[in-house]
């Protein structure tokens, strides 16, 4: 076992040795390196006070990303640079024009979120992102403030700059030296019991699937956006941890012409535009899942396997007909993805299985995708209902519908009755009542801290009303109009 | 003479960035889990009941004691002194004594070599409960008369009979949610052992001497064995009040206990789960009015949930009925107070303290009246305003004797072309079925001092070091509010030298003892006040000693611009201490405060409780889509009465925090709590506080540029804390007007707050139904 992972923090290359794969960076920062500036203020990723920068080789660049220190594994950082607010640092003590402008606008009052905010706002720097409102707004989402109000801080956003290529290939040649292309295994013993603790990081699908059958109990982590909150917040012992987050087959997103592949280790940010140029709800429904920083980390095969009812891809992804593909040792399967969720925590995953990638197929014409998704926030929240559909209209006819929610059961699941109901009838009001009736039938919701089974029964039904409603164009339908991400794959300008 | 005419860097009024805001963005800024730890630190966690109320039957903490890493397992019965950390009541045991009374009360605490050690012991406690009847909302607690305290009554003239009398008469009745705190630092505390058994006590808290004085308390020893510190808070908000001194108790027993330094933070959904909140109320209302919309009678009926212990709710509640008036004379009017006791967490001060909740409901009212007689809201306010012969007198006995509401409506009207956007938003609503708009302007009048009359009192420390240099310290606790640089402007102004002289230093009971917490929006008129006073005697010390050496009459000698002028001689300011030091002149002093003209008698609800008023008035404009309830704040527009402002930035950041704030506790921030009293949303994953994306489109903020406060407070200035937390009232009302144009606009919809999604959509459907039953019948 190699139980040594590098990373680069300021210039330099740091070494850790047997640390335990669960610790989390931020944990790291605060208690053993005395970088206190990085805080906690959740350990669950969703106020932003931990966020730190992480940057990772993009040919002869390299990409910086905003991500959620309190729920990131150490040995995730192998072979990338880590950045914290004391990485701004100059030895003159001056500062950072993104710190100066946040000092000049008086965008910081108890300050406890603001170097959060600042590694926000340099990250968007770094990548030189859209100064628009809505982007910094958006690069913004995953940080609460509670005592400013954001305005101050939109408006320090709004006048910096951004990085020129020089900064971004800095560190190139040092990431370099530090990659690797064997499988990083590590092992420890656990503080609190006598658990023998393993890391798997391969680099290869197959290594992968070699590793997955091995070990069939393994936990699989890829973005950590939700395994990180059984460490941090359920205070779970994960006995083995097999990490794809390096495995750069699966990060890679294929256009059949017909159809678009995307790996499970994709990122909800690098999917997103792609999705968004076919589905262009989709787009944006992706762009409310969680805050830049859980859509750096989150990735759509994370999405899909934990098998979660409010998950916001499946919904999606089901209505627009995709398809999942499974892998095995050397097998692939597949299958639509709505078969995959059996029930609740219930998935169609043998033991050494994993999902390597799902296969969304690009929409017909005469196709009418919506996504909705309702919360009580609108940015970085879970959602309450999602409704999707894909509605074929032939002529005056529904010649197909499918329809998908989350929230309204225990799995992501199809509007049977409702599809019946509209499928070979008139594409009217009439009809569309009659299959928001017919609904009632699909589901049996729950209610619980996000909404009332009333609220949900009652708001699914107006979605496919609202649909109906913007396919003819019946007048406004949204509050919230498609807006702009806060950076997207590669750096803008 | 040039630079005698510039002027000193800080001066008051000036805009003063925060004087830790480079601290703040590099990450320097050290909160007290920051610290470096001590080799031999323990680390604390406390364990919570299970039950919301019962009998604990038995507690067998053996396998906890020898679980790895424990080093000590602290129960009821291992506290020296007193079992309670309550501001004043006696009530809240520090750790639960055989009776537990909401889910999250500590019943007991472990500390060990490491936080994950100590939580993975806590878990092998057996506990074993004897389940009592469980009290949890407000409507059960009235049922059952379960309270606090006694119902309070406040009010003057005949309400009855003028609302008998009344030819327009409405009633109605809804609900105003609670909001957690969310400050982004949880709870905290760290203690060290010092010799003798003294402790010394790091903790995150605005009233460091009620800490000191609890932890005493607990430890069973006098209060000078105890010192608090605290440089500065993550936020507070009113939820580091009362709270901090159970973790601060916790971490001293600790280190008492086992002579070794001991922490305690609680991680977030502890902290949520654990700590109190802003109390929520069921408000009902019977109002009668004439013709024109005048108010002539009013009963107004709230009830709280103060949640299992009395804390600050007897206070809290007052204020929700001193503000139950907002800035409207009522003639004949009762308001009656219910203080429920329920088996929930003891909810406690939040900004506003209990005037936002007052304050909402009558402003709920006057859109009844409005859309009653189908009159404009902002006439109906304008015409119910203070003001005009007999018409200024609050139902609690005070004479409204700075009111500028009138002037800063009327202004913020034109300003925001507020008349013109009501008629555009009746255009838009015609022509738009699934989407509605909505506009409210509200005003905001909110009483300033503590209305427990003697906490308005403060001290300072200032000393003048032999260089010149000036070491400040007073009574307030930072907690991002400003304070530290307002005072410091305060003394760099009486001193006439650069603020960047005045070095801030953190809270500390041992430098200013028996301060009042940093709370009611009195930081800077009480801190400051003291600390001017400091600054006033070692200037008068300077001032006498040139006039004896240098043969002048005092009034010769002025301060200006770093200098000291003597007549014709000129010296530095750092000049004039150097000699005053040789000439041995005490360069030291303390500085008290106590704010004048203050009384109330709390037994018949009369007196002048309030120094002065704050006002304020705001205008928002939302969206909201009929078929799901989603809403959204599309432009608002302040016009917020700071007085001569001490620092127009820090307050126009107060101004905005707070709208937004206040913004988020009418529109998302929803507590749900289960049957059984349970928190459910107990982290920012189900709690949700705004964002960025929150913040309306369009926000204009202005400060009123002709205030001036009528009371002498420092430098004319007002408060600024807790009043623009009520300017989001407007969003509230604005999401009710859109609401309503479902409707023909006569009819007001029930709406309670917070407006979720799911709350708006239920209004709606409710009012499509009446209206569709109506057009049925």
């Amino acid at each position: 076992m190699s139980n040594v992972i590098r990373f680069l923090l300021d210039g330099e290359v740091v070494e850790l040795a047997g640390v335990d794969p669960t610790d989390t960076v931020l944990n790291h920062l605060r208690y053993r390196m005395a970088r206190t500036g990085t805080k906690e203020g959740c350990a669950e990723g969703d106020c932003g006070a931990c966020t730190v920068i992480v940057g990772e080789l993009d040919g002869d660049s390299v990409r910086y990303q905003a991500v959620n220190a309190c729920i990131l594994f150490l040995p995730v950082l192998d072979g990338k640079e880590l950045l914290t607010v004391e990485s701004l640092r100059k030895p003159d003590g001056s500062l950072h024009p993104v710190q100066q402008a946040m000092v000049d606008t008086h965008g910081s009052q108890c300050g406890f979120c603001t170097p959060g905010i600042v590694m926000s706002l340099y990250a968007h720097w770094l990548m030189s992102g859209p100064t628009d409102t809505a982007s910094i707004e958006d690069a913004l989402a995953g940080n609460l403030c509670r005592c400013t109000g954001y305005g101050p801080i939109i408006e320090a956003a709004q006048k910096v700059g951004g990085a020129d290529d020089a900064v971004r290939r800095a560190q190139v040649a040092a990431l370099r030296s530090i990659q690797r292309t064997e499988t990083l295994k590590m092992q420890a013993k656990s503080r609190l019991t006598s658990l023998e603790k393993q890391y798997f990081a391969p680099v290869t699908v197959d290594a992968l699937a070699d590793i997955a059958a091995a070990y069939p109990d393994a936990t699989f982590l890829a973005g950590g956006t939700d395994v990180g909150l059984w460490v941090t917040k359920q205070h779970r012992e994960l006995e083995t941890v097999i990490y794809i987050g390096d495995v750069a087959d699966l990060k890679v997103i294929d256009d059949t012409g017909e159809a678009l592949e995307i790996g499970a280790g994709v990122s909800y940010t690098d999917e997103m535009d792609t999705l968004a140029q076919y589905y262009p709800d989709m787009g944006e429904l992706i762009r409310r899942i969680g805050s830049v920083q859980i859509r750096n980390s989150g990735t759509i095969g994370g999405n899909i396997a934990n098998g979660s009812p409010i998950g916001d891809s499946m919904p999606a992804l089901i209505a627009a007909g995709a398809t999942l593909v499974l892998r095995k040792g050397a097998d692939q399967r597949m299958m639509p993805l709505e078969d995959y969720f059996i029930d609740y925590g219930k998935q169609d995953l043998l033991p050494g299985e994993f999902v390597e990638k799902v296969i969304v197929p690009k929409p017909a014409t005469n196709q009418h995708f919506r996504a909705y998704k309702l919360s009580k926030r609108f940015d970085q929240d879970i959602s309450a209902v999602c409704g999707c559909f894909r509605l074929t209209l032939d002529g005056g006819t529904v010649a197909d519908a499918r329809i998908c929610y989350g929230g309204m059961a225990a799995t992501p699941k199809r509007a049977t009755a409702a599809e019946a109901a509209l499928v070979g009838k008139p594409w009217s009001e009439a009809t569309v009542r009659a299959a928001m009736q017919a609904m009632e039938a699909d589901y049996t919701p729950l209610t619980d801290m996000r909404a009332s089974a009333d609220y949900r029964m009652a708001s699914a039904k107006n979605l496919l009303l609202k649909a109906y409603a913007e396919i003819e164009a019946k007048g406004p339908t949204r509050v919230l109009e498609h807006r702009e991400t806060a950076c997207g794959e590669r750096a803008h300008g | 003479m040039a630079e005698m005419l510039s002027e000193i860097k800080g001066a008051v009024h000036k805009e003063l960035r925060h004087d830790s805001a480079h601290k703040h963005v590099s990450g320097d800024a050290v909160y007290i889990d920051d610290l470096p730890e001590p080799k031999n630190l323990l680390h604390i966690y406390v364990a919570m009941s299970e039950k919301p109320h019962a009998r604990i039957t038995s507690m067998d903490l053996a396998a906890v004691r020898t679980a790895k890493d424990v080093v000590l397992a602290l129960t009821a019965d291992d506290i020296p002194g007193h079992n309670d950390v309550s501001p004043f009541a006696g009530d809240d045991p520090l750790l639960a004594d055989g009776l537990v009374e909401y889910i999250g009360q500590p019943i007991f605490a472990v500390a060990a070599e490491t936080l994950e050690a100590a939580r993975a012991g806590a878990k092998l406690a057996k506990v074993q409960y004897e389940a009592l009847p469980a009290v949890t909302t407000i409507d059960q607690a009235l049922a059952a008369d379960s309270a606090i305290e006694p119902m309070q009554t406040m009010g003057h003239g005949d309400p009855e009979r003028a609302l008998a009398s009344a030819s327009h008469r409405t009633q109605g009745s809804f609900r105003i949610g609670g909001q957690d705190h969310f400050y982004l630092e949880g709870q905290i505390a760290v203690a060290t052992p010092q010799e003798d058994g003294d402790v010394h006590v790091f903790s995150s808290t605005q009233h460091p001497s009620e800490v000191q004085h609890l932890v005493a308390h607990v430890l069973g020893r006098p209060t000078n064995a105890v010192t608090v510190e605290v440089r500065r808070m993550g936020g507070g908000f009113g939820g580091k009040e009362t709270h901090p001194a159970m973790f601060a108790a916790l971490s001293a027993l600790v280190a008492v206990k086992t002579d070794r330094p001991a922490k305690l933070r609680l991680d977030r959904d502890d902290d949520m789960v654990v700590t109190g909140k802003r109390h929520d109320f069921r408000y009902d209302y019977d109002i009668g009015y004439n013709s024109d919309g005048l108010i002539t009678g009013i009963s107004i009926d709230m009830a709280s949930r103060c949640g299992r212990s009395t804390d600050l709710s007897p206070a809290i509640n007052d204020r929700a009925m001193f503000h139950a008036d907002n800035c409207y004379f009522l003639s004949d009017v009762v308001i009656k107070s219910h203080r429920c006791k329920t088996h929930t967490v003891s909810n406690t001060a939040f900004r506003g303290f209990g005037g936002p909740q007052g304050m909402l409901g009558i402003e709920y009212a006057l859109d009844d009246i409005a859309r009653a007689l189908g009159k404009d809201p902002l006439g109906i306010r304008l015409l119910n305003l203070y003001g005009g012969e007999g018409r200024t007198t609050t139902p609690y006995g005070m004479t409204v004797e700075d009111n500028i509401a009138p002037e800063l409506m009327e202004t913020l009207a034109d300003q925001s072309g507020y008349r013109g956007r009501r008629q555009e938003i009746k255009q838009f609503n015609a022509s738009s079925p699934f989407l509605k708009k909505g506009i409210a302007l509200t005003p905001v009048r909110f009483g300033i001092s503590f209305t427990t009359t003697h906490l308005n009192q403060a001290g300072a420390l200032v000393h003048v070091y032999a260089d010149g240099s000036v070491h400040l310290n007073h009574g307030g606790t930072e907690m991002g509010q400003g304070l530290f640089v307002k005072v410091a402007q305060v003394v760099a102004e009486e001193f006439q030298i650069d603020v960047d002289h005045i070095k801030i230093t953190a809270t500390t009971t041992a430098k200013v003892p028996n301060t009042s917490a940093t709370a009611a929006s009195s930081g800077s008129d009480l801190n400051g006040m003291a600390a001017l006073d400091a600054a006033r005697k070692i200037k008068a010390r300077l001032v006498n000693f040139a006039a004896e050496k240098y043969e002048c009459p005092t009034d010769r000698i002025s301060f200006r611009n770093n200098h000291v002028y003597i007549e014709n001689r000129e010296m530095t300011f750092a000049d004039l201490v150097r000699e005053a030091y040789l000439g041995r002149v005490s360069l030291s002093s303390t500085g008290f405060y106590k704010t004048p003209k203050i009384h109330y008698d709390r037994a018949t609800h009369k007196g002048r409780p309030f120094f002065y008023f704050c006002y304020g008035a705001a205008v928002s404009e939302v969206i909201i889509d009929t078929l799901t309830g989603e809403n959204r704040v599309l432009r608002t527009d302040i016009l917020h009465d700071a007085g001569r402002s001490l620092n127009p930035a820090i307050d126009k950041g107060q101004i905005e925090g707070g709208f937004v704030q206040g913004m988020g506790w009418l529109t998302t921030e929803e507590l749900v709590f289960s049957d059984d009293g349970r928190l459910m949303t107990h982290a920012p994953s189900t709690y949700k506080i705004p964002t960025a994306s929150d913040r309306p489109d369009q926000m204009n903020i202005e400060l009123y540029k002709r205030g001036r406060n009528v009371e002498a407070t420092i430098h004319r200035s007002k408060a600024v804390g807790e009043p623009p937390f009520m300017l989001a009232n407007s969003v509230f009302l604005a999401i009710r007007d859109a609401i309503a144009s479902v409707g023909d606009g006569t009819q007001s919809p029930d709406l309670n707050a917070p407006a979720t999604p799911e709350e708006v959509l239920r209004s709606v459907q409710a009012l499509q139904a009446a209206i569709t039953q109506r057009a049925g019948d």
